[in-house]
């Protein structure tokens, strides 16, 4: 990963040898890769040694470069199915619609988890991989870290006219002086500060190697870690967090007490249900507002809510609940999701027996203006017993619409606010099939019941409030008006907060390990007496040995003051500063460098 | 603005200046394109002097206007020892007038998305046209900081191309009248996430451009060395002009190797803009997530959008990554970078227009 950016830098540029062997972070892994005998030449070896010999090269396999980039690009890869394929998590219905519109791919998709990517074995084979190459890439990395904190800058190499930035000048004063002045100029850098040949001698060379950047490594580290974070708050979550759904009416009271409570709850894997702390919430009124083009505004549910040890008591607090604005509530967020229309029949049955009934109509998808589909069933009709009751069971099967508009027969709704609500209904008689045990949705007829005819349609009707229909037998349908349900969902999730915080923390190291740049820059001051050549003329003395004897040069001390940088990672951008530094030792006499 | 959030006025302002950038930008391209072409028809050798031609096929164009030439020695200084060639001084007006152009366009794409802003009361990302209107914009204008840092003209032509496309396809299929956003938009959380993500992705638009110029240019390279390599082997006089990177070669009229920028101007930009893009799209993510939390009770759900980003993400973190490994550097590295670049605009387009999700917001059904 980046973290071992800096040894490939090194190594690729073939710097080695300007750098001095084993200090460089990364080093030995990166020889490791190359150098790693291949286990073909372990026959020698006793069983156990040789397993671990094999052991060691799949671990440096798995933990190299090479290979994280290859997880990270099958990691993508693998993601693609889940944004072009449905999923059975985000929308069912559309994947069992896949399933049934190609019916030998989808069945062989099905089996391999190509519509539970991110659940699937396969997936989570690659992430955990690319993870484990994380850690054994991370740790050694930190450890390394760690030891360069605690140890000075490398020594200085031998010939600084082979590394990138390389300057050259004479100046006056002895090459003491001169590092004392850099020494105190280079602010910011780590510094070391060595002699080369005998302390106190004419001849002695006085280096100092200075690096900085630290903080590049930091953030690199501090990068991986988060996301290691992340992926252990994700995992945290998904195991004990739970999501449930419910439609409630307004007027009415929901109490999240068990996961039967709900209409549909996807619990976690350690979620058992038996934990979860009660809430209740009182939804009182519902609100949607909409311009004159019948594009909503806004959405607002007045509700009263009760938590913790007040949950169950009379004591309520009353919220507002909006979309984008959920309710929070020790750890449960309660979230506004959708909305729509219960409409109220009131059916007279022969035998002069009153009921009301309502149910929750599901808005079409799709449409702007609310039409709303659904069922209402009566099971129980009166006076109906034994068999009777399931030769006589009712349904009241049609659309709701908020405001109905009548065109040719054909009842539709031209406006999303309820203005002139309508119903266009069919109604049967019959059995509904409840006891056949196969469960129905609750906004529809089991059609096979029709088909079969054990169902019959005994009328269709567009009804205004107030209107009704009457059957043959005398039963009176009436619909009486409507009222609006809320659809709510409630989250829970304790490690979402430590998602964020490692995420924040992962921006931060990401932003840390561009920004900063690890860069090094080294100087030689020889006194310019003990040089063979002049400086400038011919190439670069290579080594500080075989000095002739000294000579004065002027009155004065002159040293040849010797410059090398190397940024350690992108070279752009080093030059303007390394310019800086090579003018330090000359900076108050600028005149005189030589370039 | 309080009665219906709505200015007609406004919304007219918007879309005359949409149109003007449009304009500006079809403009622009059309002159980076014949500064292009000018160059690319411009003979190298330094015995063509005589011969010189320039895409207004030399009308006129004279030793005195030579001045101009020195501007584009000014200008061009990245293309270092591409090709000697003397400057087409008419190319480069054109070149000129280019960045002039580009600079109205972009100015006009402000205005625009400003005045829509004004029009709806509300931030101006509500939709595919205005979001895709902002992506022109900032990556217009990101592309003049490029050029006022590199002045790798000659890019222009490749990074108006996109720019274009991006504004006709929103001005004609895309767009829709001003009008306010439905109420799961109507958060501050927004402000954040939209503006983050259109501005990372115009920055990884000019990455992505360049990754792909740095691709063609290193083809063309290793064409022109493989024939240099011929030629040396049939004992032919080579005639050694200084060709980039140090790889000498007498390069054909009317290569691309001629006016394109080094391979490591290109490597450079695209790098230099992707670690600004990256992240910031990164932010941008986490914004969506933290809003996500809000708006729909989760704040990671692997919607076709999100997962698309992590794809998008991932890509680019290898980039990163593959740039900084030995032996993934160069070709490698600039592939994965336009996988990464493909896949934002995959996410941008197919996902919105095609597959649904949350995020389909675009407005068109």
């Amino acid at each position: 990963m980046t973290v071992r950016d800096t040894s490939r830098v090194g190594g690729d540029q073939g710097l080695a040898d300007a750098e001095s062997a084993g200090t460089e972070p990364g080093q030995a892994e990166l020889s490791g890769l190359t150098r790693e005998p291949a286990p073909t030449n372990v026959t020698g070896q006793s069983g156990p040694r040789r397993m671990l010999a094999g052991l060691r090269n799949v671990w440096r396999q798995l933990t190299s470069m090479r290979t994280a980039l290859i997880l990270l690009f099958l990691l993508a890869i693998a993601s693609l199915p889940g944004a072009l394929l449905p999923q059975w998590s985000l929308n069912s219905a559309k994947t069992a619609q896949y399933l049934i519109e190609h019916p030998t791919l989808g069945p062989l998709l099905d089996k391999f988890g190509f519509f539970e990517v991110f659940g699937s074995p396969w997936y989570a084979a690659i992430y955990l991989l690319l993870f484990t190459s994380l850690v054994g890439c991370l740790l050694p990395r930190t450890l390394e870290f760690a030891g360069q904190l605690r140890m000075p800058p490398v020594a200085t190499p031998r010939n600084l006219g082979r590394l990138p930035h390389h300057h050259r000048a004479e100046v006056a004063g002895s090459p003491d002086e001169i590092a004392d002045r850099i020494v105190g100029r280079l602010r910011g850098w780590r510094i070391a500060r060595r002699v080369e040949g005998d302390p106190g001698s004419a001849t002695a060379a006085v280096t100092i190697s200075a690096e900085r950047g630290y903080l590049r490594e930091v953030g690199n580290l501090v990068f991986h870690l988060s996301l290691l974070g992340l992926l252990v708050a994700i995992a945290v979550g998904k195991l004990v967090g739970y999501e449930g759904s419910v439609i409630v009416n307004t007027g009415s009271q929901f109490c999240s007490t068990s996961p039967a409570s709900y209409d549909n709850f996807r619990p976690g894997l350690l979620v058992d249900g038996t934990q979860m702390s009660p809430f209740c919430v009182d939804v009182q009124q519902f609100t949607a507002s909409y311009n004159e083009a019948g594009q909503a505004t806004g959405f607002v549910a007045e509700v009263r809510a009760q938590s913790g040890p007040a949950a169950g008591t009379d004591q309520w607090v009353s919220e507002t609940l909006q979309v984008n604005e959920p309710l929070r509530m020790d750890g449960e967020r309660l979230y506004l999701l959708g909305h729509g229309f219960t409409p109220h029949f009131q059916i007279t049955y022969p035998d002069g027996t009153v009921r009301d009934y309502s149910q929750p109509f599901a808005p079409e998808p799709n449409d702007p203006n609310f039409t709303s589909e659904g069922a209402v069933k009566v099971l129980d009709p009166p006076g109906a017993t034994g068999d009777q009751v399931r030769k006589r069971q009712l349904a009241i099967v049609g659309i709701f619409a908020p405001t109905a508009l009548v065109h040719g027969g054909i009842m539709t709704s031209s406006f999303p606010a309820p203005q002139n609500p309508g119903v266009a209904i069919d109604v049967y008689r019959g059995d509904l099939g409840m006891e056949g045990g196969r469960s129905q949705s609750v906004f529809s007829i089991d059609t096979a019941q029709v088909d079969n005819g054990l169902l019959i349609k005994q009328a269709r009707q567009n009804l205004l409030v107030g209107e009704s229909v009457t059957l043959d037998d005398g039963t009176k349908i009436t619909f009486t008006g409507f009222n609006e349900w809320v659809s709510l969902q409630t989250s829970f999730d304790p490690a979402q907060v430590w998602a964020l915080i490692f995420a924040v923390a992962l921006l931060v190291g990401l932003m840390t390990s561009l920004v900063f740049k690890r860069r090094r820059v080294w100087f030689r001051l020889r006194p310019a007496a003990s040089l063979a050549q002049p400086p400038g003329a011919g190439p670069i003395a290579g080594s500080a040995a075989g000095i002739p004897p000294p000579q004065r040069a002027g009155g004065r001390d002159r040293t040849v003051v010797e410059v090398g940088g190397l940024a350690r990672t992108d070279q752009a951008g080093y030059g303007e500063e390394f310019d800086m530094l090579a003018s330090l030792g000359t900076a108050q006499d600028k005149a005189s460098s030589s370039r | 603005m309080g009665d219906g959030g709505m200015n007609e006025t406004w919304a007219q302002i918007s879309d005359l200046a949409f149109e003007a950038a449009l304009a500006g930008y079809v403009v622009a391209l059309v002159c980076y394109a014949i500064e292009l072409a000018g160059k690319r028809t411009a003979e190298p050798t330094a015995a063509g002097a005589g011969r010189q031609r320039s895409a207004a096929v030399g009308a006129g164009v004279t030793s005195t206007l030579t001045k101009t030439g020195g501007f584009a020695a000014g200008t061009d200084r990245d293309q270092i020892g591409v090709v000697n060639r003397p400057a087409s001084s008419l190319a480069v007006r054109f070149g000129q007038a280019a960045v002039v152009v580009t600079a109205v366009g972009a100015a006009a794409n402000v205005l625009s998305v400003v005045a829509r802003g004004l029009a709806v009361g509300r931030l101006p990302l509500g939709n595919m046209y205005e979001f895709v209107s902002v992506i022109c914009a900032v990556t217009a204008i990101c592309w003049l900081i490029v050029l006022a840092k590199t002045g790798a003209r000659t890019l222009g032509t490749f990074v108006m191309l996109p720019v274009v496309v991006l504004a006709l396809v929103a001005g004609t299929k895309l767009y829709v009248p001003a009008a306010p956003v439905v109420p799961a938009l109507n958060s501050y959380w927004k402000w954040i996430h939209v503006t983050t993500i259109a501005i990372s992705s115009s920055i990884l638009l000019v990455s992505g451009a360049a990754s792909v110029l740095f691709l063609i240019r290193g083809r063309l390279e290793r064409k022109e060395l493989a024939t240099l390599a011929a030629g040396r082997a049939a004992g032919q006089p080579v005639d050694v002009l200084g060709a980039g990177d140090g790889r000498g070669g007498r390069t054909r009229v009317g290569s691309l190797l001629t006016v394109l920028p080094t391979t490591a101007t290109l490597d450079r930009i695209a790098y230099r803009t992707a670690i600004v893009g990256f992240p910031l799209f990164t932010f941008a993510v986490i914004a969506g997530a933290m809003w996500a939390e809000v708006a729909w009770g989760r704040y990671w759900g692997w919607d076709p959008k999100e997962t698309c980003a992590f794809i998008t993400w991932v890509f680019y973190a290898a980039y990163l990554h593959a740039r900084s490994t030995a032996g993934w550097r160069g070709r490698r590295a600039a592939w994965i970078s336009v996988l990464g670049f493909a896949s934002m605009l995959f996410n941008l387009f197919f996902i919105n227009m095609v597959v649904s999700g949350l995020h389909s917001y675009a407005g068109l059904n």
